[in-house]
């Protein structure tokens, strides 16, 4: 079969014409295979906001909430206990929040929150995701001789401050997790919403 | 590009990547003179891929239970993003592999393509085939609706026919429980996800190589093998690739424009492809009004509800798929297609293929006294299709063939 | 037996008697999904008066929302009871022991009712109950023999009964008169309810609307989408087509 040169030209065209629109094809069949493997209509629902009635929360209670399968928890600190975080800060690892990632903006602050008093913290311990215990009362504690509130985890002994600040001899090397949220009214925060994402 | 040939040699010192591909492909000499019926093998594996490729999918989000079957099927619908479109080529996709097969085998019967020396092929064919079955009957199951459920119970029923207890106890064991339950869904999600699927394949592959170990027939039924070039190329023979390759592209192009079309216009196929029975969660405690099996079992459904008798139905059911793997031996015709074959074998076929079609369609439908009539009348044209065929094609008188296939390209 | 004289919306259904069993006439439903005002008064009308009983598990609040162009807040004060999240699926209170006691029948979950009873069947089972005293609820249904459900929505339609009466066969071609004939096992109502029987077939209409739309909610997407891969295949076909005709000159 004797081909001349215009046939063989012809013929790379359209194999190349082909090839391309059947590309374009299979790139849009794979689309839906893809898409698929995000997260579902269920997924987002149940990662949906949580609204927290914050107003029952005593002087140095602890109130665990939930959010996207996380505990969250939300404390109301003491003006006493606020006033002994800057003391703190050479026994702590980031005392400054220079990490940025663990803390939105408007928590970038020795608080780390948004009113001084309520702190929104994720529950899981920034070492291996243990839910650290609360331990509010300023006195020693087998952990921490000079304990001054806080968390303490018990699966590797990592030590938070009263804003979640990690200490200095911890497993863990980051401040606990500051989700994003917000005050949806004086009594109420919603979890999962700041003005950046509502 | 010479990188590129020093890979393949080292690939090909270990691994007979480039011979394979000679053997099977850029040197596979298929007939020149393929029509419009050779699309449906290739149709076949397309729809092969699409079953599989869309079922892996939907696997990633169906839960087995009876509990969670039904809404996990709306949860993909509705919840997982494309999902539904995922599933509509997965519903549509089985009918359309059911078509493609049927019109596959209409060819083999029509050019005599089990004929000697494609026994075997043909055999693995029908056990595809079978297989097949199988598969479309527990992937039906999987949804729990209420057809699914009622669906299940009648086929797996059928099996209670065997006499001397042995039925009984075969329908429980078969079931998993006393009833028809999340125990029977179970087992079938496992049997209809990974192991049929794997023998399928297998079955599939061995049809190919028996099929390129003799080479392809052809409207002429001629054997192309018979006149061969200086070089050993048989004259009437082209190279699969790319004379086939960009052939079956064209088929496949306008295949896929009525897949769609069903696809995205009426996926329940007016409650052909999706029963509208099915969208109601399955209830053990209520009986439709009018169990039907899905399209594609119509035929043999038809079959057993002509015989009154329950046993002596079954048997009729199981004899009209079992005398198909015996067809070889039946045709006794000195030529393969029906071209070249007499007037009786041409009546026949084609009065065949209405029966079948019409069969087909009285499975789904209620057995009324008329459709029971009709039934009646086409299982004997089926049955007397094969039964009559050692008589016919032997008397029958044949015409010439030619030593060269006819039309072309 | 009344004989009386009555005026046919033409959407008053001409049933005959029970003995058809599966062949009963049904009356049109024009479905249209595109009809969003429809849609979202069909989708009040379920809030009302359906969902007490008769859940929709499959369907969330927010795609309700998102695909009948309903503000979130707005869905949340008219359409979603309290105690519920805009994410959530669509149950209800309704303990299915409770709804077996008190029906004889569990109320079914309705997402996918107009998949399998079809638009024209449930708009013709919604206007077909009839005054029945035999019945627990006082009604049966033409199109339903002896069904569990009350008619909710009695109040609306008014008082419907099955007897004999005038019906409307057609035109003299002549006077423009309309003929009548007298018909046994007909329904017709013999009391109006809050809504004429034109508002009462809208609104069942729209709720017939709504419930297609919910068994199905990506209909109208998909169908959009279709037209775009079957011009994708029609573009695709010309470099294919030519490709192949191009090969094959190569073979005599």
């Amino acid at each position: 079969m004797s081909q001349d040169g215009v046939n063989k030209g012809r013929r790379t065209l359209l194999v190349g014409a082909t090839a391309a629109v059947g590309a374009v094809g299979a790139g849009f069949v794979a689309v839906p295979f893809v898409k698929s493997w995000n997260p579902s209509e269920k997924a987002k629902a149940a990662g949906a906001p949580a609204k927290v009635d914050v107003s029952k929360i005593e002087p140095g209670a602890m109130l665990t909430a939930e959010w996207r399968g996380k505990p969250v928890y939300i404390a109301r600190r003491t003006e006493e206990a606020l006033a002994t975080l800057p003391a703190l800060n050479d026994r702590l690892k980031d005392p400054e929040n220079s990490v940025k990632d663990q803390q939105p903006a408007y928590a970038d602050n020795i608080n780390r929150s948004r009113k001084p008093e309520l702190i929104v913290l994720l529950g899981v311990c920034t070492h291996l995701g243990c839910a650290p215990k609360y331990f509010a009362e300023v006195k020693p504690e087998p952990f921490d001789a000079d304990w001054k509130g806080g968390w303490f985890c018990p699966c590797h002994g990592s030590r938070f401050d009263l804003s979640g600040r990690v200490f200095n001899g911890s497993p863990a090397s980051t401040n606990l997790v500051v989700p994003p949220y917000s005050y949806e009214s004086e009594n109420v925060v919603i979890i999962g919403v700041d003005e950046e994402n509502a | 590009m010479s990188k590129l040939n020093a890979l393949m040699g080292w690939v090909d010192d270990r691994l007979p990547v480039t011979q394979t591909y000679e053997k099977h492909m850029s040197k596979y000499y298929a007939p020149k003179n393929f029509n419009f019926w050779y699309f449906f093998g290739v149709i076949s594996m397309l729809m092969l891929v699409n079953q599989i490729l869309s079922g892996i999918w939907l696997t990633m989000n169906f839960t087995p239970s009876s509990e969670a079957a039904f809404a996990s099927v709306e949860y993909i619908m509705r919840d997982v993003e494309w999902g539904w479109l995922i599933r509509y080529m997965h519903s549509t996709g089985a009918t359309f592999f059911f078509v493609a097969v049927y019109l596959h085998m209409m060819r083999a019967l029509l050019y005599g393509s089990y004929q000697k020396p494609r026994e075997l092929i043909w055999i693995f064919g029908m056990l595809i085939y079978l297989l097949l079955m199988a598969e479309a009957f527990m992937g039906y199951v999987l949804p729990w609706g209420q057809m699914s459920y009622w669906g299940a119970q009648v086929i797996i029923s059928l099996f209670g026919v065997i006499p001397f207890g042995i039925g009984d106890a075969l329908v429980e064991w078969v079931r998993g429980d006393f009833l028809i339950s999340g125990a029977t869904l179970n087992r079938f999600f496992a049997l209809h996800v990974i192991a049929l699927p794997l023998v399928i394949v297998a079955l599939v592959v061995m049809h190919l190589l028996a099929l390129h170990e003799v080479g392809s027939n052809n409207p002429d039924g001629v054997d192309i093998k018979k006149h061969k070039d200086e070089q050993g190329k048989p004259l009437d023979g082209v190279p699969f690739h790319p004379y086939y390759t960009v052939h079956d592209m064209v088929g496949i192009v306008v295949f896929l424009m009525v897949f769609c079309s069903v696809m995205f216009f009426m996926p329940e196929g007016g409650g052909f492809m999706l029963e509208y029975a099915n969208f109601e969660p399955a209830n053990g405690l209520k009986t439709p009004e009018h169990i039907a099996p899905v399209w594609y079992f119509g035929a043999f459904y038809a079959i057993l509800r002509a015989i009154p008798d329950k046993l002596m139905g079954v048997v009729a059911m199981g004899g009209a798929i079992a005398i198909l793997f015996v067809l070889p031996w039946l045709d006794k015709s000195p030529v393969r297609s029906w071209r070249y074959k007499g007037w009786i074998s041409k009546i026949f076929i084609v009065v065949f293929a209405i029966a079948f079609v019409l069969l087909t369609w009285l499975g789904t439908q209620p057995a009324t006294d008329l459709n029971t009539l009709l039934a009646r009348v086409s299982s004997v044209i089926y049955f007397g299709f094969f039964l009559l065929m050692p008589i016919y094609t032997k008397i029958e008188k044949t015409k010439p063939v030619p030593e060269r296939v006819t039309g072309g390209h | 037996m009344k004989k009386l004289f009555i005026f046919l919306a033409a959407m008053v259904p001409a049933i005959a008697a029970a003995a058809g069993g599966s062949h009963i006439h049904l009356d049109e439903h024009k479905t249209d999904l595109h009809d969003t005002a429809s849609l979202q008064r069909g989708a009040k009308v379920y809030m009302n008066y359906c969902m007490g009983c008769h859940s929709l598990e499959h369907a969330r609040y927010n795609r309700v929302a998102r695909d009948l162009d309903i503000p979130e807040e707005l869905m949340m004060e008219n359409l979603v009871f309290p105690d519920k999240k805009i994410g959530e699926l669509m149950s209800n209170a309704m303990r299915k022991e409770d709804g077996k006691a008190w029906f004889g029948a569990t109320p079914p979950d309705l997402t996918l009712v107009a998949r399998v009873r079809r638009p024209d069947w449930l708009y013709t089972y919604l206007r077909s109950f009839y005054e029945d005293p035999s019945r627990p609820w006082g009604v049966n249904n033409a199109v339903f023999k002896d069904v569990g459900m009350p008619h909710v929505l009695a109040g609306l339609q008014g008082r419907q009964v099955k007897g004999t009466a005038q019906v409307a066969v057609g035109h003299d071609t002549l006077t423009g008169q309309e003929i009548t004939e007298e018909k046994e096992g007909v329904l017709y109502l013999a009391e109006e309810g809050s809504l004429s029987a034109a508002e009462y077939d809208k609104l069942v209409f729209d709720l017939v609307n709504f419930l297609t739309y919910v068994a199905e909610p990506i209909a109208v997407e998909r169908q959009r989408i279709g037209w775009w891969v079957l011009l994708f295949l029609a573009i695709f076909f010309v470099p294919v087509y030519m490709l192949n005709k191009e090969m094959w000159r190569d073979i005599k």
